[in-house]
């Protein structure tokens, strides 16, 4: 008995260990961004100034919109995509088809992001040779990339909750004479809405946060935050990094509190009711 | 309706099948539509892609736009297709590029073993704790990972840098005099790939170790195992299948890192996922880079398949 106490706490040591190596660095760093100081890591004084020179800076403002919008589409075109891989991985019969094309949705979740930026770049390099379209690389392309890697993840999540789902209640409501679209709508989708919300959710936050495959398929027309981030933090740290760092970790802690509270308060309702 | 179901009670098991028969095919209508989408969409920006990587990679450097010769050329009423293996020679003959490899792959034997001992201790801690405490819990791992990937690597930058949080700790307790160089060394490529990549350890073992049976523990501590020989006999074998996709999640992308080495490494952190972008972007040497993205591709063939081979049993499990 004693001994697997002693294993437990050695484990649960670990994870606080752990815990706090995680979230050490983003204390840090929010801490740091009140730093009246241009040097970020040496205290000169409480102040909010680079919150104010964060909002002013003209760059990042725009690199702001257009990743928004950029992610935007691509998580919806993602949760198109994915939502029909993963119905055809789990509904569809055993076939040739299902199969490669499990495999290639499935495919970019594990390629490194420099060879699936490389690809696609030659890919509009290619086209833009052959028929002239894209002329330039631009959201365009980026939204094209984006959706492409996002759907991979769609389809883990989506496939998963398909997978988990009782499917004679989409055989009782095509026997009753519902169309498979009909089917689809009216059924299936209410029923997965949660897995196409966290599909959507995750979608967003990865297109938000990628910087390779942007900067391969992107051109000069359109800039993401992570470029400019990037290239800002090439140079060294600076304050206004850190005022930004903190609106996106309180933001992205806000959202992840709010969808745990509503699944919470979802599991409650469906536990009340079922007693 | 009534018709529907007085039909149903005269001719009872055959028409259920029938139907059933009919049903299905009704179903898979627009079975063309919602294969094809994807399909053609995949196609097109994934395989596609790839074709087009290992012909660039084959075809020599030119100073053009798009900067390489092509490949099929139609001249003299023959088709005269050019294969140029000479990038594949530099790569392999160049001690630059077969030194960044290595480096790449030790990189990521190095972080994915350590993410596997930090990593193993919080998914079995997780996984043992209440029921309730679960959920937040690995909420609370995966929180940071949906923050901005730079920004976490940023962090580092201002922690390890020569005036960063440590070296200032520890020269205002006096441990040291001058500061320690940690930002640009290896060290830091460590640290900062094993910050990063964690979550992507704890959650497939979270939920391998969370599905373990816990009346097998209780079972091998009655017939007097200890507890150490009980995790070595039990939990570790049983919890395989979560080691190999975590593992597999961490080293497959380490390979290929580029942002990680690029701001918090040195010049003597050589890395290949760095070594194609300045192939790429700074020498606009496209052909080469192609290659390297090839070769990369060879090496990861093996943990790509041991991947995927995990992912599809479990989702076959499921069923």
């Amino acid at each position: 008995m004693s001994n697997r106490l002693k294993k437990l706490s050695f484990s649960t040591v670990m994870l606080w260990a752990g815990m706090i190596f995680l979230y050490a660095p983003m204390f840090i760093l929010v801490f740091y961004s009140f730093n009246e100081s241009k040097l970020v890591t040496v205290w000169g004084g409480f102040s909010a100034k680079w919150y104010g020179e964060l909002f002013r800076d003209e760059q990042i403002l725009d690199a702001v919109a257009t990743s928004l919008k950029v992610a935007f589409f691509a998580s919806t075109m993602a949760v198109i995509l994915g939502t029909m891989a993963a119905f055809v991985m789990t509904r569809f019969a055993r076939s040739w088809g299902r199969l490669t094309l499990s495999n290639m949705i499935t495919a970019p979740l594990v390629m490194p992001e420099v060879i699936t930026g490389l690809s696609l770049l030659l890919l509009f390099v290619h086209m833009a040779d052959l028929f002239g379209w894209p002329a330039e690389r631009g959201m365009l392309t980026v939204w094209i990339a984006h959706s492409t890697f996002c759907a991979a993840y769609v389809a883990v999540v989506v496939s998963s909750r398909l997978r988990e789902l009782d499917m004679s209640i989409e055989e009782a409501a095509q026997d009753l004479g519902a169309t498979p679209l009909k089917t689809f709508f009216y059924i299936t989708v209410p029923m997965i809405s949660p897995a196409l919300i966290a599909g959507w959710l995750l979608s967003f936050s990865l297109s938000l946060d990628d910087l390779v495959i942007a900067s391969f398929a992107s051109g000069p027309g359109a800039t993401t935050l992570p470029m400019v981030v990037f290239s800002s933090v090439r140079m060294g740290v600076s304050p206004k990094i850190n005022a930004l760092a903190t609106l996106i970790i309180l933001l992205v802690s806000l959202i992840a509190f709010i969808s745990w509270y509503m699944a919470r308060r979802a599991d409650k309702r469906s536990r009340m009711a079922s007693e | 309706m009534g018709g529907h179901q007085w039909s149903g009670i005269k001719i009872m098991s055959g028409v259920a099948i029938k139907r059933k028969k009919s049903l299905r095919e009704r179903f898979f209508k627009g079975q063309h539509l919602t294969i094809g989408v994807p399909y053609l969409w995949l196609l097109m920006f994934f395989a596609l892609p790839f074709a087009i990587v290992l012909k660039i990679s084959l075809s020599s450097p030119a100073i053009a736009i798009p900067p390489y010769d092509a490949l099929f050329q139609y001249a003299d009423e023959s088709l005269q297709i050019l294969l140029n293996l000479g990038n594949y020679i530099l790569v392999f003959e160049d001690s630059l590029y077969v030194n960044a490899y290595l480096g790449s792959l030790k990189m990521a034997c190095i972080t994915t073993i350590g993410c596997l001992l930090v990593g193993y201790p919080m998914a079995y801690a997780i996984a043992r704790a209440p029921k309730q405490h679960q959920t937040v819990l690995i909420l609370l791992v995966m929180l940071p990972s949906w923050t901005s990937f730079l920004i976490r690597v940023y962090a580092w930058m201002g922690i390890l840098s020569n005036n960063g949080v440590i070296n200032n700790v520890l020269m205002w307790l006096g441990v040291i005099s001058d500061p320690i160089q940690m930002l640009n060394t290896n060290f830091a490529v460590y640290i900062g790939i094993i910050y990063t990549y964690l979550p992507f350890m704890i959650l497939p073992l979270y939920a391998n170790l969370s599905q373990l049976d816990g009346s097998l523990l209780e079972a091998a501590a009655d017939l007097g195992s200890r507890s150490l020989n009980t995790f070595w006999k039990i939990t570790l074998p049983l919890s395989k299948g979560g080691v190999i996709a975590g593992s597999m999640l961490v080293f497959i992308p380490v390979v290929g890192e580029f942002v990680i080495p690029e701001l918090l490494g040195g010049p003597d952190s050589l890395m290949i996922g760095k070594v194609l972008w300045q192939e790429f972007f700074n020498n606009r040497d496209w052909p080469v880079a192609s290659s390297l993205a090839i070769v990369m591709l060879a090496l990861l063939i093996i943990p790509i398949t041991l991947f995927h081979r995990y992912q599809s049993r479990s989702m076959e499990k499921k069923i």
